[in-house]
C-alpha cells in the first residue's frame, strides 16, 4: 500500500497545477474584464464570413 | 418619417440626406458612413442595427491637446515611439461599437492596436508616436461620433492599479478546501481501521501542509480588519471570524501533535473560502459608473487663453487672476470671472438647477460652473481655479470622510451582542469542564468557538446585499456598495432638490396664455424667434409647431428686451413684459416670453418646468409610508403654488437655497435625529449629497454628469422611488430571518460542543450545511421580495396620478391654441 504516497502526491500536484494555471490567468488579466471578450470573439468570424461572402460575390459576378 | 442608417434618429422626409440607397439625418452621420465605407469597415453596420452617433463639431475643442506636457499627463504609458492611452467614451454601448473601436488602426495607420473595456466605456489605445499624435486620435473619434470625455480628472488621475488579491486568496483557499476533504475522508469512515492506523501520520502531516497557506495567506484579510477593530475599541463581525479560524487552527495543531486527532483544519479551509467567497459577492460594482465625482470630472482640462490676441491653450491650474479667457460655445467656464465681450448667455443648469440661462452684460461677475450658450465670449479671470466659488464647497469637511467610517453596518452590530455571550459560554464551559479535566476544558472551550463561529451570521449580509445590488441595477437603481441598502432602510426623512430631481430639464412644456393666435400669427412668431440666439427664442422656436420657412419684412433684436418684426405689414413684438406694455396683472415671475400684434397685447408663452411623471403618487406613497418630505431648492419661488397643487399637504418647501444651506439643511435634520435620504441632481446638490445618510443622484443619462452621490438612480425610474425603499427594507428584514436561521444552527452546535461531544466530522458537516443552506435562504428571500415589490408597479401606473392629469390638461389647453393651426 505504500503507493498510496505517490498517489496522493500525484493527485495534490494536479490540484497544485491548477492553482497555479489559476493564478497565472488572473495575473494575465483574463478576469479584470469579463464581458468584452465575449463579444469579441464573435467579430473575427464574422468579419472574415463578410468578406468570404463579399469574395464569392465578386466572383459570381465575374463569372 | 423615416430612421437615419447611421444613428437611429427619426427624421421628416424631406430633411432626409441620400446617400448609397440609404437615408441619414443630417451630413455628419452620412460623412461617418464615408468614412467607414471607404475604409471597408461596413460591418459595423451589421452586428446593430443603427449603431453610431451623428458627431459633434469639435474642431477647436481639443486644441489643448497640442500642448505637450498636458497630453504627456494623459498618456498611461510612454517609451520610444509607443504610447498608450485610455480614453472614456460615453458613447460606447453595443456590440458595434467594440467592433468599430478595435478596428481604429484601418482609419490611421498610426494606431497599433486597440482594445475596449466594454463595462467601463473605455478604450486603450497604443499608438506609434512618430506617425500620428494623441490630438489627431481624439478628433478621429469625434469625427466617427466616438467623441472622448477628457476632464481635469483624467489629468489627476494616476492609472490605478487593479488589486487582484482577493482572488488569489480565494483560489488558494478553494485549493485547500478541496484537497483537505479529499485527504480527510479516510480517517472519517475507518477509525479503527489498521490500514488507517498506518497511514494515519501521513494523511494528517499532508493535510496540515496544505493547511498552512490557507492560514497564512488566505485568511490575512480577517486578522487584519479584527486587529483594526479591536484596537478602535469596537468588536465588528471580523473578530469572532478571526478568533474561530486562528482557534481552529490551535486545536488543530494540538490535536494533531498531542491529542492524536485529525483537528478541524478541513472545516477552517471550508470557512475561509466561504467567507472569501461572500467578500467577491459583494464586491459587484458598477464599472461603468463613477461615484466620486467631483467638480473635476466636469471641469475642462484646459482652456484657451488670450495672449495679445494669440489663443494658447493652458492647463486650468495654471490660470492666474487678471488672465483673459475665450470661452466658447457650450464650453464650461472654470474659474470666477469678468465678463469683457459685450453680452453672454451663461447656462448655469449644472450648478444653481435653474433650467433658464441667464443673461449676462460686459463687466458683470460670472461664477465658475457655467457654460456659455452661443457665440465665443472673452472673460478676465478674478480667482484661481481652487479659490473659486464652487469649487470651495468641495473643501467642506463632508468630502473628506470615507463612506464606509460613516456607518456601521447591521453584522457588525450582530457581533457586538454576539461576541460576549459567545465568549462568556466558552469560559463558562471551561470553568465547569475544568472540575473534570483540564483536556476536557480546553477541548469544550475550543470547540464552542469552533462551532459558533459565525460563518453563517457573517455570510447572510454579504449574499443579501450582493443580491439585491444587482437586482437593483437591472432595475436602474445603481448603489456604490451594499453599505447603502441598510442605509436606504434606515431613512425616514426624505429631501429632494425641485429643478432636475422632481423636474425634467430636458422636458419643458410651453403654454399659451391669453387671446388664441391665428396659425398665420404663430407661423410668423416662429419666422421671427428664429432669427434670434436668445435661449428663450431658442426654447420658444423648438416648441413652436413645424412651419413654412419665410423671411420677415423687417426684424430687429433688441438686447434684453425681445425682437420686433414685421409680416405683411403687421407689426410683432415678442419679449419681455416692458417690451410689450403688458398689463400689470399679467405679470408673473414665471419665465415667460410676451406677445404683442400691432401693439395690442395678445397674450403670453410660459415655459414651465414639466414635472416628472408619478410625481404626486410617489410623495403620496411616501407620505402614507411615514416618511417625512421635504423639497429644497436654489430657484426662486415661482413654482411654490403649481408645487403645492401637486404634493401633499404640508410638504414642506424651502426656496432660494445656497449649495451651502443645503448641506447645512441636511445637518440641522440629522441633529434632530433623523436619517435623510436626500435625492439630487446638479454640483449644487453635492454637499447635501455628501452629507445625507444617503445621496441619490438622479441622471438622464446615467453615464454623465451625476455629482458624487451614494447611489444613481436612472430618471425614468423616479416614480419607483418608494418601490426601491420598500424593497431596502424587505431585504433587512430578510437578513434578521437569516440570523434566527444561523443561531438555530449555533444553538445546536453549542449543545454538541459543551458536552464535549463535537467530532471533527460533526463539524465538518455542520459547517457547509448551515452555510448552504443560508446562502440558498438569503438568495431565495431577495428574489421573492424583488418579485413582490416590482410587481406593484403594475397596479400602480393604472392609478389616477395627480400629476399625470395635470400634464395631460395642459396639453390640452395647448392644443387649444394650436386648434386653428392643426
Amino acid at each position: 500500500m505504500g503507493v498510496i504516497y505517490i498517489l496522493i502526491c500525484i493527485s495534490v500536484f494536479v490540484a497544485a497545477v491548477f492553482l497555479f494555471l489559476f493564478i497565472k490567468s488572473v495575473r494575465g488579466g483574463q478576469y479584470d474584464d469579463s464581458y468584452t471578450p465575449s463579444v469579441r470573439m464573435l467579430f473575427e468570424n464574422k468579419a472574415k464570413e463578410n468578406k468570404d461572402k463579399t469574395n464569392k460575390h465578386n466572383q459570381s459576378k465575374s463569372n | 418619417m423615416k430612421n437615419c442608417f447611421h444613428c437611429g434618429e427619426k427624421v421628416e422626409e424631406k430633411q432626409l440626406v441620400y446617400f448609397d440607397e440609404k437615408t441619414f439625418c443630417c451630413q455628419g452621420c452620412k460623412t461617418v458612413y464615408e468614412i467607414f465605407s471607404a475604409n471597408d469597415l461596413k460591418s459595423y453596420y451589421d452586428f446593430e442595427q443603427h449603431p453610431g452617433a451623428s458627431p459633434n463639431e469639435a474642431t477647436a475643442k481639443f486644441n489643448f491637446l497640442d500642448n505637450q506636457d498636458i497630453v504627456s499627463k494623459l498618456l498611461d504609458f510612454e517609451e520610444g515611439k509607443t504610447s498608450i492611452v485610455r480614453l472614456y467614451i460615453p458613447h460606447i454601448h453595443c456590440s458595434s461599437c467594440i467592433w468599430i473601436l478595435e478596428h481604429l488602426n484601418q482609419l490611421n495607420k498610426g494606431i497599433i492596436s486597440s482594445q475596449v473595456v466594454f463595462s467601463q466605456k473605455k478604450v486603450t489605445i497604443t499608438f506609434d508616436r512618430e506617425k500620428t499624435t494623441l490630438k489627431e486620435i481624439v478628433l478621429l473619434l469625434a469625427k466617427i461620433g466616438y467623441e472622448p470625455y477628457i476632464s481635469l480628472d483624467n489629468y489627476e488621475q494616476k492609472p490605478r492599479l487593479i488589486d487582484r488579491s482577493l482572488l488569489y486568496r480565494i483560489g488558494v483557499a478553494f485549493f485547500g478546501f478541496g484537497n483537505i476533504m479529499l485527504l480527510s475522508i479516510p480517517e472519517y469512515f475507518n477509525v479503527d481501521d489498521l490500514w488507517m492506523q498506518q497511514y494515519r501520520g501521513f494523511f494528517r502531516y499532508a493535510i496540515l501542509l496544505i493547511a498552512l497557506p490557507v492560514f497564512f495567506y488566505s485568511g490575512t484579510p480577517y486578522y487584519k480588519s479584527a486587529w483594526r477593530s479591536i484596537k478602535a475599541k469596537s468588536l465588528n463581525i471580523d473578530v469572532p471570524m478571526a478568533l474561530g479560524i486562528i482557534v481552529m487552527f490551535v486545536r488543530s495543531l494540538v490535536d494533531i501533535f498531542f491529542q492524536d486527532g485529525q483537528g478541524y483544519l478541513d472545516s477552517m479551509s471550508g470557512l475561509v473560502f466561504f467567507m472569501l467567497s461572500g467578500k467577491l459577492i459583494q464586491q459587484t460594482t458598477f464599472n461603468f459608473l463613477s461615484f466620486e465625482r467631483d467638480y473635476k470630472s466636469y471641469f475642462p482640462i484646459a482652456i484657451t487663453k488670450l495672449e495679445d490676441s494669440e489663443e494658447v491653450p493652458t492647463q486650468v491650474y495654471d490660470i492666474q487672476e487678471k488672465d483673459k479667457i475665450l470661452i466658447r460655445n457650450q464650453e464650461l467656464i472654470p474659474v470666477d470671472a469678468i465678463l469683457l465681450s459685450e453680452k453672454a448667455y451663461i447656462d448655469y443648469s449644472f450648478v444653481t438647477g435653474e433650467a433658464v440661462p441667464v443673461e449676462k452684460k460686459s463687466g458683470e461677475k460670472i461664477y465658475a460652473g457655467g457654460k456659455q450658450v452661443g457665440r465665443p465670449i472673452q472673460i478676465q479671470a478674478i480667482s484661481t481655479v481652487s479659490q473659486s466659488y464652487l469649487t470651495q464647497l468641495w473643501g467642506n469637511e463632508v468630502f473628506q470622510k470615507q463612506v464606509d467610517q460613516k456607518h456601521q453596518t447591521i453584522s457588525d452590530k450582530a457581533s457586538q451582542i454576539f461576541t460576549p455571550v459567545l465568549i462568556t459560554l466558552a469560559l463558562v464551559g471551561f470553568v465547569v469542564w475544568s472540575f473534570t479535566s483540564y483536556t476536557a476544558a480546553f477541548n469544550v472551550f475550543t470547540a464552542v468557538l469552533i462551532v459558533a463561529c459565525p460563518c453563517a451570521i457573517a455570510l447572510t449580509a454579504p449574499y443579501t446585499w450582493g443580491n439585491a445590488i444587482r437586482i437593483l441595477g437591472r432595475k436602474k437603481m445603481y448603489l456604490k456598495n451594499t453599505i447603502v441598502i441598510e442605509q436606504l432602510a434606515k431613512a425616514d426623512t426624505v429631501v429632494f432638490d425641485k429643478t432636475g430631481t422632481i423636474t425634467a430639464n430636458h422636458d419643458e412644456k410651453i403654454n399659451y396664455q391669453g387671446e388664441s393666435l391665428s396659425s398665420d400669427e404663430i407661423n410668423h412668431i416662429k419666422n421671427l424667434v428664429r432669427g434670434s440666439n436668445h435661449p428663450l427664442s431658442r426654447r420658444l422656436y423648438l416648441n413652436l409647431p413645424d412651419n413654412i420657412i419665410n423671411s420677415p419684412d423687417f426684424f430687429e433684436e433688441i438686447a434684453g428686451q425681445g425682437i420686433v418684426g414685421q409680416f405683411d405689414g403687421n407689426t410683432y413684438k415678442i419679449g419681455s413684459a416692458t417690451l410689450v406694455d403688458a398689463p400689470e396683472k399679467i405679470i408673473t415671475n414665471k419665465t415667460s416670453v410676451h406677445i404683442s400684434v400691432n401693439d395690442k397685447y395678445k397674450g403670453y408663452y410660459e415655459i414651465t418646468n414639466h414635472y416628472r411623471k408619478g410625481l404626486s403618487a410617489l410623495f403620496l406613497t411616501l407620505k402614507s409610508k411615514g416618511y417625512q418630505l421635504f423639497v429644497v431648492s436654489g430657484d426662486n419661488e415661482g413654482e411654490r403654488n403649481q408645487l403645492e397643487k401637486l404634493l401633499p399637504e404640508n410638504t414642506k418647501m424651502l426656496f432660494n437655497q445656497k449649495p451651502e444651506d443645503k448641506l447645512n439643511f441636511i445637518k440641522k435634520l440629522q441633529s434632530q435625529g433623523k436619517n435623510v435620504l436626500m435625492i439630487g441632481d446638479g454640483l449644487n446638490d453635492a454637499g447635501a449629497l455628501a452629507q445625507s445618510n444617503v445621496g441619490i443622484s438622479i441622471s438622464e443619462d446615467v453615464n454623465v454628469f451625476t455629482p458624487a452621490s451614494d447611489a444613481i438612480l436612472d430618471a425614468g425610474k423616479f416614480g419607483q422611488i418608494d418601490l426601491f425603499l420598500h424593497y431596502a427594507k424587505k431585504s433587512m428584514k430578510t437578513i434578521r430571518l437569516s440570523y434566527v436561521l444561523a443561531l438555530t444552527y449555533n444553538v445546536v452546535g453549542l449543545s454538541f460542543a459543551l458536552t464535549n461531544q463535537l467530532s471533527p466530522l460533526f463539524a465538518a458537516i455542520i459547517m457547509p450545511v448551515s452555510t448552504v443552506t443560508i446562502i440558498g435562504f438569503v438568495t431565495l428571500m431577495t428574489h421573492y421580495y424583488a418579485r413582490k415589490t416590482f410587481k406593484k408597479k403594475l397596479i400602480k401606473k393604472s392609478e389616477p396620478d395627480k400629476c399625470h392629469i395635470l400634464s395631460k390638461t395642459s396639453k390640452l389647453s395647448l392644443g387649444k391654441v394650436f386648434r386653428s393651426w392643426v
